[in-house]
């Protein structure tokens, strides 16, 4: 098997995390998917990278990324459940409160 | 099969080892934009465990067994099933995901595009010896040299002495996940029943309701 190949698939994976990001503009669930979708594929090239090249720093980076991925999401959802709480609502458009948007409709009364 | 048949040839009707990369690989980018661009979350979610299954086959190929136990373990039962859980509990509105997505591919697809070929230019720049062993390289035979190791011990020899400063870094992040997690999610809050320990130990036996 190419590296090569390998390495491309993990750089593809990792743009169609970007591309996911990007286009779920309104579901902040799917953006926080896209990211770890991200994260898998920085994994992924450093665990290869290290299987290619004989190199065990790889597979320590591996891991400290897995760690900050898993600490990543919990922190995330966390917040997004407090978020929820609080404002009865996560959708993107609507999560304005820096700016002083008056029109939002999540607001608790 | 009856006697006197021979078995099919093996070279001719099996998969070779590259085949199941390519599948793997092919499944893991399908099942990944399947992830981004699944209308429902739930199905998002179960596409993201379907992706990570496939990344874990990739490393079981690549001989890293134990980081494909790992991706299984972190990714799939912790990582993916907290999402499971926060898209079933935050019951998002079906108005909210019915969207024009359409708006976002101009900006999406541009940035796709100049990371793919950004990432590319600099790949085809500085990984010349990626690509290949010079010829000079690979002329020593080092495997009698060697000393096997399984991935998890090779891991534990560097872990605790090289890397022992990121490892323990790594540990205190996790602490401070846990912690912020627990701090972040647990109010006072009016819908939350709570254990009075001193209000328990106060409470008068001859008032209670359940005696006997």
């Amino acid at each position: 098997m190419d590296f090569f190949a390998l390495y491309s698939t993990a750089l593809i994976l990792f743009v169609i995390g970007l591309f996911g990001v990007f286009a779920n503009r309104k579901n902040i669930i799917t953006m926080l998917m896209s990211i770890e979708l991200m994260l898998l594929a920085v994994n992924l090239a450093l665990l290869l990278a290290g299987a290619f090249l004989d190199d065990m720093a790889g597979y320590v980076f591996a891991l400290l990324v897995l760690t900050v991925a898993a600490a990543e999401s919990s922190i995330g959802l966390a917040l997004l459940v407090v978020y929820f709480r609080v404002r009865g609502g996560v959708a993107i458009d609507f999560i304005t409160l820096l700016r002083g948007d008056p029109r939002a409709p999540h607001t608790a009364t | 099969m009856p006697p006197g048949r021979d078995w099919p040839s093996i070279a001719h009707t099996c998969m070779t080892i590259d085949h199941v990369y390519w599948l793997f690989a092919a499944t893991l980018l399908a099942t990944s934009v399947m992830v981004t661009t699944a209308r429902n979350p739930i199905y998002s979610v179960l596409f993201l465990v379907l992706a990570f299954f496939q990344a874990a086959g990739i490393l079981v190929l690549a001989g890293l067994d134990f980081f494909a136990l790992v991706f299984l373990v972190v990714y799939v039962g912790a990582v993916a099933v907290l999402f499971l859980f926060v898209v079933m509990m935050l019951d998002i509105k079906a108005s909210e995901l019915a969207e024009r997505r359409a708006r976002y591919l101009p900006v999406a697809g541009l940035m796709a595009v100049l990371l793919l070929a950004e990432t590319l230019l600099l790949v085809d720049m500085e990984g010349v010896a990626l690509g290949g062993v010079p010829a000079g390289l690979a002329a020593a035979d080092w495997t009698g040299a060697v000393e096997p190791l399984s991935t998890i011990q090779a891991m534990a020899r560097v872990l605790y002495t090289v890397y022992v400063g990121p490892f323990l870094l790594a540990g205190m992040v996790l602490l401070l996940a846990m912690v912020a997690t627990i701090a972040l999610t647990s109010t006072r809050g009016v819908s939350v029943r709570r254990q009075s320990v001193a209000l328990q130990n106060r409470r008068d036996w001859a008032r209670t309701v359940a005696r006997g």
